[in-house]
This record gives structure tokens, C-alpha cells and sequence, in this order.
């Protein structure tokens, strides 16, 4: 889908967003008043200087909108994949872009981010699932590696990943896995304004405070032991 | 290292198993497992796959006391399919920090030792981590700090690299390694124009404990010696609170890091940004014992 495209269906009131270098900043205007809109596109992979301009934008708005709501919209590859980004310890721009989402929660600004096209490994966790709320439209991409690659890293035939795959969410790739698992909110068949208001006046009500993704995964059969086991270490004498 | 240094060396933290790490690391006799090995299902995830489990799970957790501090801690068990998070592993870690944050203990350690997700339980694991990466926030916005000890074989990769820089400090020796894509996917993906990973020199000033230390991304460089482990979280916990999570804190990061992406942007090679930070013989640093190291950061331009 094309950004505008994407932009005028969840902001039909308005938007203003600039892309640089894969990385979309601005606001737009929602029937839930004012949000941050940012995020990436074309399938980025993750850098320093995307992590660090997400992390930017998050920051201004903390300073300069008390409370607005921050809405990312995911596409995402990955992480960069080189020796000059790890040089300079890639995963610890990941970790302050995770920990500038964090602030925002604590400080009062509801998130969500949408999933619209890819989310693969550290890219998302970096801030697609950092949000109160994920959210993806229904042919996103959603995983940790395609089965092929999983089929040659971890030896097991493919046919066999294949046959697994299709009854259990564990490992298949897809935003219903993640769904099902409690990590994915809901799946919208389309961006929907309507959708995108519904969620940031629940959140705005504080929904999002707590980490409800593994209740939520056994509610839905998706992970069930995780909670569980969770729970037994909370109890343990 | 001497011995008068604070420590008496005896064991080598890099070949220790979890268990063993945290015997040595620990106040004697105090470790208390939650969920042992007899009362935790194997999982079914790797059953399903006709790999065998671990009654563990590849992860250690429990209460114990250090130096007298109460303190949660989790040991991840390198050798058990690389330290990977599965869904039983990360909820075990998920739950310890839980934990913390309802007891409040002096301090969380995080003895990180893994690849990352476990990709036999792909999304589980992902989605683990990042229960894992806001539940450390959460401890620490608790007042409590967490601790990641890197000196492991399988060092802190992946999502974990992520939940390690996530903590409130990291001690790392010189055998440990943090990153995040691990040279062997670099190289396979990229070429080995890019990343060749059979060079473990070069492996080591990309992603080992002194580079990482020298960048300031690690707190202390300690000794391969699990006593060293101890003296260095000792001597971390006597010397820092944990203050609350602020814009101001983050803002400072923020600039840090985009100073350093400016200054040291274009290098591929640990050797470069060492004599960029006014190193007079960089090669000779790998050679560097633990202390002349210090020494050598202590000396830098500021």
C-alpha cells in the first residue's frame, strides 16, 4: 500500500508526514485529538540513525505535547545487517529507541503501532511490540525468520516446518500467529480511522499500562504455557 | 590478574556451566531455585520436533543473597541449544522480574548467555523478549537494579544483546561478546566481504568486552574469573542507585549516541575507533591484560 494511501485512510481528518531516509515523522489528526505519526517504510532495516530519529521524534514529543498519543506504523526487514552498524553496538540504539517508547508509556502517551506491509525480529521488537498496542493489517508479514531459512539454520526439513506450521503458531510466520499468541491486538482487514480512534480511546483510559500479551495468548489458546509458568514463578516459595 | 586485587581467581567464567556460575558467584549456600528441574514440564515445542528438552528449560532462576543484598537472578545455560529463549524459557525470566518488581530485592542479575530467540520456537521466543525488555524497564522504574553479567561462550546476541543494553549496567569480560545480528548471519546474508566470522580476531574488536568497554557501552570489564563477576556487581551495587526513568536521562543518551554515529559512523574495524579515541597503539590492545586496559581507558581524552 502506498503511504499516502495509508495516511489518508487512518487520518482522513489530516496529516503531516515527512519521510527521510525510510523514516516517516509528523502528526496527524485523529477524532481522538492530536497524534505523533511515525515509523518505517519499504521494508527498513532497522540502523542507527532510524533507531535514533524514532527515538528523536518520541522525545519531542514527550517535551513538546504533553500526553499525545504516539501511532508507529511498522514496516520493517529486520536490523541492518553490517559490520560498521554492530561496530558501534547496534543493539544498544535498538534498546534506547525500546526504552524511549517505555518513557512515553510511563509519562502518560498511549501507543500502538500497525503493522502494515513486514515485521521481522529485532525491527519489531524494537518498538512495533514496545507499544501498548500492536495492531497489523491482514497481509502483513509478520515473523522471525521464513521457514526456508529456519529450515536450513535449524536442520529440519522443510516439509516437516511446513506440516507443523499450519496447526501450531509457535513457529509459523504471520500476524494470526501473533495474534493468537496475544502479541498482536487485532488484525484489521483495512487501515480504518474508526479502528485507529477505538483503540486510542481505550488506551487513553489506560488499558495499555500493564503487559496483558501472555493472558491474553492463553485466553486465545496461542501460548499456553507461558502464563502459567510466569504464574508458578510468582508463587514459588 | 593478582590476587591482592580484591578476589582470590580460581574459576573461569567462560567455561562454567549456569550452575556452577552461580555457586561461584553467589553467597555461599544462599541460591534458593524457583521452579527446579523436577517440577517444570520440558518443552513440548522442541517434543514436537523430536529434539530433546532440558528439565530447565536452559535457564536458571531463584532468589539468593550477594554480599548480603537479597537478589533475584536468572543464568542462562549456554550449552543448552545456545542459551535461545523459548516460550518456557522466557517466562521463566519474565516471572523473575515480576517477581522483583512485587519484592523489591537489592538487585536483579541477569547472567545472559544466548543467541537470542530460540528459532524452534520462533514467535514464542520474540514475543518473550519482548515481555522480557519491558519487564526489566518495569523493574528498574521499581527502583531496583538490573544487572547483565556477559563472559558466557554464547555471549548476549540477538534480542538479548537488546535486553542487555536494556539493564541498568553491563560487566563483561574480555571473552564475552554483545551485539546484535551475530557474525555467522552477517556473513551469510552480506558476504564475507562484510563480515568474515572465521577471523575471531576481528569478531573480538567488533563485538568483544574490550571494545565494548572502551565505547563506554559496557560499565566495567572484569576478569574471566567468576570471582571477578562477584567483586564487579559488589562493587557496581555499593557505588549506584538506580534513578527513575527520565526525559533527561534519555535526552543525554539520545545525544551521545547521535555524537558518536557523527564521529565514528564510518568505521568497520574496533582498531579504528580505538585510535580515534586517542589509543596511541591500538593493535596492541587485544594483547592488554584486564588492568592495563583500565588503565588505558582511565588515561583517554575525555
Amino acid at each position: 500500500m502506498k503511504l499516502n494511501n495509508l495516511l489518508d485512510a487512518l487520518f482522513p481528518a489530516g496529516h503531516t508526514v515527512t519521510v527521510t531516509d525510510q523514516t516517516l515523522t509528523g502528526t496527524a489528526t485523529t477524532a481522538a485529538g492530536p497524534v505523533t505519526v511515525l515509523g518505517t517504510m519499504d521494508g527498513a532495516a532497522i540502523s542507527h540513525d532510524i533507531a535514533l530519529r524514532l527515538a528523536d521524534c518520541i522525545l519531542q514529543t514527550i517535551e513538546s505535547a504533553p500526553g499525545r498519543p504516539l501511532v508507529f506504523l511498522v514496516d520493517t526487514s529486520g536490523q541492518a545487517l553490517s559490520r560498521q552498524q554492530e561496530l558501534l553496538c547496534l543493539n544498544g540504539s535498538l534498546a534506547h529507541l525500546a526504552q524511549c517508547v517505555d518513557l512515553a508509556r510511563r509519562q502518560g502517551h498511549a501507543s500502538v503501532s500497525l503493522v502494515n506491509e513486514q515485521a521481522v525480529s529485532g525491527g519489531f521488537l524494537s518498538f512495533g511490540l514496545m507499544v501498548d498496542r500492536t495492531y497489523a493489517l491482514a497481509d502483513a508479514q509478520v515473523r522471525v525468520m521464513d521457514l526456508k531459512a529456519m529450515a536450513r539454520v535449524t536442520k529440519i526439513a522443510h516439509e516437516r516446518l511446513m506440516e507443523l506450521a499450519s496447526n501450531s503458531p509457535i513457529f509459523a510466520p504471520g500476524a494470526e500467529s501473533y495474534r493468537r499468541m496475544g502479541a498482536i491486538e487485532a488484525i484489521w482487514e483495512a487501515p480504518s480511522a474508526q479502528l485507529l480512534e477505538t483503540a486510542l480511546v481505550e488506551l487513553a483510559k489506560g488499558a495499555g499500562l500493564a503487559d496483558q500479551r501472555m493472558t491474553v495468548g492463553l485466553a486465545r489458546g496461542g501460548r499456553y504455557l507461558a502464563a502459567d509458568v510466569t504464574a508458578a514463578v510468582l508463587a514459588a516459595d | 590478574m593478582n590476587a591482592t586485587n580484591g578476589f582470590t581467581p580460581g574459576h573461569s567464567y567462560f567455561e562454567a556451566t549456569a550452575r556452577q556460575r552461580l555457586q561461584q558467584i553467589l553467597d555461599a549456600g544462599s541460591f534458593r531455585e524457583f521452579l527446579a528441574p523436577e517440577t517444570v514440564e520440558v518443552s513440548p515445542h522442541l517434543a514436537a520436533l523430536d529434539l530433546p528438552g532440558a528439565f530447565d528449560d536452559g535457564v536458571i532462576i531463584g532468589a539468593a543473597s550477594l554480599g548480603g543484598r537479597r537478589v533475584l537472578v536468572a543464568a542462562q545455560e549456554g550449552r543448552f541449544m545456545g542459551g535461545s529463549v523459548g516460550e518456557i524459557h522466557g517466562a521463566k525470566i519474565v516471572g523473575l522480574l515480576r517477581r522483583a518488581v512485587a519484592e523489591r530485592p537489592d538487585a536483579v542479575l541477569l547472567l545472559v548467555d544466548s543467541g537470542g530467540v530460540r528459532l524452534h520456537e520462533a514467535n514464542a521466543g520474540l514475543i518473550a523478549i519482548s515481555e522480557i525488555m519491558r519487564a526489566v524497564l518495569t523493574v528498574r522504574a521499581a527502583g531496583v537494579p538490573v544487572l547483565a553479567l556477559v563472559g558466557g561462550s554464547c555471549g548476549a546476541f540477538g534480542g538479548m544483546g537488546i535486553v542487555a543494553k536494556l539493564c541498568s549496567a553491563i560487566l563483561i569480560s574480555e571473552e564475552g561478546r554483545l551485539a546484535l545480528s551475530g557474525p555467522e548471519v552477517i556473513e551469510t546474508v552480506m558476504g564475507v566481504e562484510e563480515f568474515d566470522s572465521k577471523d575471531r580476531a576481528l569478531v573480538w574488536r567488533v563485538t568483544g568486552g574490550k571494545h565494548r568497554y572502551l565505547m563506554g557501552d559496557c560499565a566495567e570489564l572484569v576478569e574471566d574469573d567468576s570471582a571477578a563477576f562477584r567483586l564487579g556487581a559488589l562493587e557496581y551495587l555499593d557505588t549506584h542507585g538506580e534513578p527513575e526513568p527520565s526525559l533527561f536521562t534519555l535526552r543525554a543518551v539520545q545525544q551521545h549516541l547521535s555524537d558518536r554515529m557523527v564521529r565514528f559512523g564510518a568505521y568497520r574495524d574496533g582498531l579504528e575507533v580505538w585510535a580515534d579515541l586517542g589509543v596511541a597503539q591500538p593493535q596492541q590492545v587485544p594483547l592488554l591484560d584486564r588492568d592495563s586496559l583500565v588503565a588505558l581507558k582511565k588515561g583517554l581524552p575525555a
